[in-house]
């Protein structure tokens, strides 16, 4: 996925201004920005809820402004806020997925039992999605992102109302996706103990790209300190 | 996409808002106790007021509780495609929108289907109703009539559900239910020949029977009332399908997701 030169305003307000970055094929990639920072704005307009107002993304050589059905059937979204039916069962939700993919019955129960069950869940497949756990339902919303076999898995702040090993969890499930199924990903936090050193990090801040570099160089160029002093002297100079 | 991507994507549309119905089916059961208290209740204290002549589609004197069966069927209808398309963008829908949003269909296609979807579950309630009203009541119009008037019934729910998304989506002002009731349910189904034949309305007051004319609700209830009693209205289908494709056309193609919550609170 390429972003070239994006920006979005909202009420006359610049939400974004002139992003762009390559996320690199099968790689993690952490988008670290405070609340408020635009990353939101930024999957609203990478999963189509948003319409692009300036720039342009594209997938491989397919624009999304362009061509939005051929580039939509090669991405993944986990949202921020629960996009889970709670009333009906685990496999019922996947099911929809599959159909709104355009996956016949027979075709979405088998993708639907192969991802439950790379996600130890199938034993929880007929259970109503209301008597998970938060952690369990997250990897649910996984499950089903993963469905249609997406090139780009986007996850918005996926570990929202998670504790603290529940977050660790899901961090490591989902770059486990990334070396075994060569997915690409971007997951969205403002916490910087979610990113490892080796992940590619893009800083967003008011709406700006401030890095998009290696975890562990980010903070060699900025004089070997963590990432949490890193991020706040970026900021700092963004704000100078 | 090929047509098969539709057709699958359109089953599966159909077949999660009828699996919600029967997971929520008391809701939907206590949300017929409305019309059935207007059958019974209203209906038992006006007929005493208010005589029907002879009026089409009847061929005979009926009672007002058969004359007001279409007009509560609107109702249900009514009451439906609007907390639906409410739901659809500020609460319980959202996260089903977002999903559905996020498919790689196109986006007109995936609404009329969600349109179509909501209707049907109305349309499920409303043969409910009539069953009801058939067994409980004595509103006994000919077997035929149930078969002729399903088109009629999901023209309706899919006019009432462009109207509703269209509200929802561009008046903020009425982004809860109450505001809705007030400001576009009971004028609607007042100001209409539900609960009254319009002749009586002329004789009340002209400008209000005019206004009644004016009314798409009307027309969709007359459309009901004429199809259930296997009479064409050509002028009821007319104005109530003319109606349907202008409001859909609105509706979805002026359907933005940031003017509802499916982005959360705020875009951030």
């Amino acid at each position: 996925m390429e972003a070239r030169g994006i920006g979005y305003r909202y009420r006359r307000q610049p939400v974004l201004q002139e992003v762009s970055f390559t996320l690199a094929s099968g790689r993690f990639h952490a988008l670290l920005g405070p609340n408020g920072a635009g990353k939101s704005t930024l999957f609203g307009l990478m999963t189509r809820l948003l319409a692009l107002q300036q720039g342009d993304l594209r997938l491989g050589e397919r624009s999304l402004r362009h061509q939005p059905s051929a580039v939509m059937r090669h991405i993944g979204a986990v949202f921020q806020q629960n996009a889970l039916d709670l009333d009906l069962s685990v496999s019922q939700n996947l099911l929809y997925h599959a159909a709104l993919h355009g996956m016949s019955p027979r075709e979405g129960r088998l993708r639907c039992g192969e991802e439950l069950e790379r996600q130890q869940l199938t034993e929880h497949a007929r259970m109503p999605v209301r008597r998970l756990n938060g952690g369990h339902r997250r990897r649910v919303e996984i499950a089903r992102a993963m469905l249609h076999s997406p090139a780009l898995l986007l996850l918005d702040e996926p570990t929202a109302g998670l504790d603290l090993d529940s977050r660790a969890a899901l961090g490591a499930h989902v770059r486990q996706l990334c070396r075994d199924r060569k997915v690409t990903v971007l997951w969205a936090t403002h916490l910087i103990e979610e990113i490892a050193p080796e992940d590619q990090v893009l800083v967003l801040h008011r709406g700006r790209l401030l890095a998009d570099e290696p975890g562990d160089a980010l903070c060699r160029r900025h004089g070997g300190i963590s990432l949490t002093d890193t991020f706040n002297a970026l900021t700092r100079e963004a704000l100078a | 996409m090929t047509p098969r991507d539709y057709w699958y994507c359109f089953l599966g549309v159909q077949k999660r808002e009828w699996l919600r119905f029967w997971q929520q089916r008391t809701r939907f059961a206590s949300a017929l106790v409305r019309p059935l208290l207007w059958l019974v209740v209203f209906a038992a204290g006006f007929r005493m007021v208010l005589g029907v002549s002879i009026i089409p589609p009847y061929v005979t004197y009926i009672t007002y509780e058969t004359y007001i069966v279409p007009g509560l069927c609107g109702m249900i209808i009514l009451f439906n495609s609007m907390q639906g398309a409410l739901s659809m963008v500020y609460d319980r829908e959202l996260g089903s929108m977002r999903v559905l949003l996020t498919s790689p269909l196109p986006r007109p296609f995936l609404l009329l289907t969600k349109l179509l979807a909501m209707g049907s579950v109305s349309v499920i309630q409303v043969y409910v109703f009539l069953l009801i009203a058939r067994w409980g009541v004595g509103v006994r119009p000919p077997l035929e009539g149930y078969l002729a008037v399903l088109p009629a019934l999901l023209l309706a729910a899919l006019m009432l559900g462009a109207l509703g998304l269209l509200i929802a989506t561009w008046v903020k002002q009425l982004e809860n239910f109450a505001g809705v009731m007030n400001f576009v349910i009971f004028p609607m189904f007042f100001l209409s020949s539900a609960l009254y034949p319009l002749w009586r309305m002329q004789e009340a007051s002209p400008w209000i029977y005019q206004m009644c004319l004016l009314n798409p609700f009307t027309h969709a209830v007359e459309l009901l009332r004429f199809a259930l009693y296997l009479r064409w209205n050509g002028e009821a289908i007319a104005i109530t399908l003319g109606v349907t494709l202008v409001l859909s056309a609105l509706a979805i193609g002026g359907f933005r997701p940031q003017r509802t919550r499916l982005l959360g609170a705020h875009l951030g």
